[in-house]
């Protein structure tokens, strides 16, 4: 899970192994929000998969690449 | 008495992941010590902490980490993620809540100031040319949207090697 300039220093970093998926920092940092958000907080609950897919799928993130099963 | 000896002397329950209530409990100290210490707190830490023996936070760690809520350290008896919050140095540094942290990858960079409810500048480098990338995350954006995030591996393999991941 790595920062990169652009697109095409991903293409160049990837050489010729498969590409995962890649999405702009914006998005990223909205996904970290929605996921890590609740971490410290003194009465944290773990998150089901459901939950944790629910996260994924209303950022829009529902490409198969992004399912949790 | 604490929460988590005081709830240990009762019956187990549990969460909807099967995670009991007593081991949430261990989490949610553990990560409040993480905090407060601006490290991974010790077994010894978070034993004198809470008030119970290492070798019961040991047990608890292990509870966690076997559900994914904690991650050790092959080999030892230390924490190595308590994600998004990495107890040793990587290539990602984030300074928030007017402390430097490490986080596990760039996703957890991003959720080191999501998790404290603050802004963050995060530091690393494009993992292709190496170029230094500083970042700065005020109320969630940040302040470069020319970067992107590549992912390598599906997200049903997330946990099959997460130090990979």
């Amino acid at each position: 899970m790595n920062l990169f300039r652009s697109e095409e220093h991903v293409t160049n970093w990837l050489g010729t192994r498969s590409a995962g998926t890649t999405i702009p920092v914006t998005k990223l940092s909205e996904l970290a929000q929605a996921w890590w958000g609740d971490r410290v907080d003194p009465n944290w609950q773990p998150r089901n998969g459901e939950q944790n897919q629910a996260i994924l799928n209303d950022l829009g993130l529902t490409d198969p690449f992004w399912s949790l099963s | 008495m604490n929460t988590y000896v005081a709830s240990s002397r009762h019956q187990a329950r549990y969460t909807i992941t099967g995670m009991s209530e007593d081991d949430v409990a261990l989490r949610n100290l553990t990560y409040k010590l993480f905090v407060e210490l601006g490290r991974a707190p010790t077994v010894e830490d978070t034993a004198l902490s809470i008030g119970c023996t290492p070798d019961e936070v040991w047990a608890g760690w292990q509870r966690l980490h076997s559900g994914h809520a904690l991650v050790l350290q092959a080999g030892t008896r230390e924490i190595r993620m308590a994600n998004p919050f990495s107890a040793g140095p990587t290539a990602y540094r984030v300074f928030a809540d007017n402390r430097w942290w490490f986080a596990n990858c760039a996703w957890d960079a991003f959720g080191i100031g999501a998790a404290l409810h603050a802004d963050s500048h995060i530091e690393s480098s494009c993992a292709d040319c190496g170029e230094p990338l500083r970042i700065e995350v005020r109320n969630a954006e940040p302040d470069d949207d020319s970067l992107v995030f590549h992912c390598l591996v599906p997200a049903m393999r997330w946990w099959d090697d997460i130090a990979f991941t």
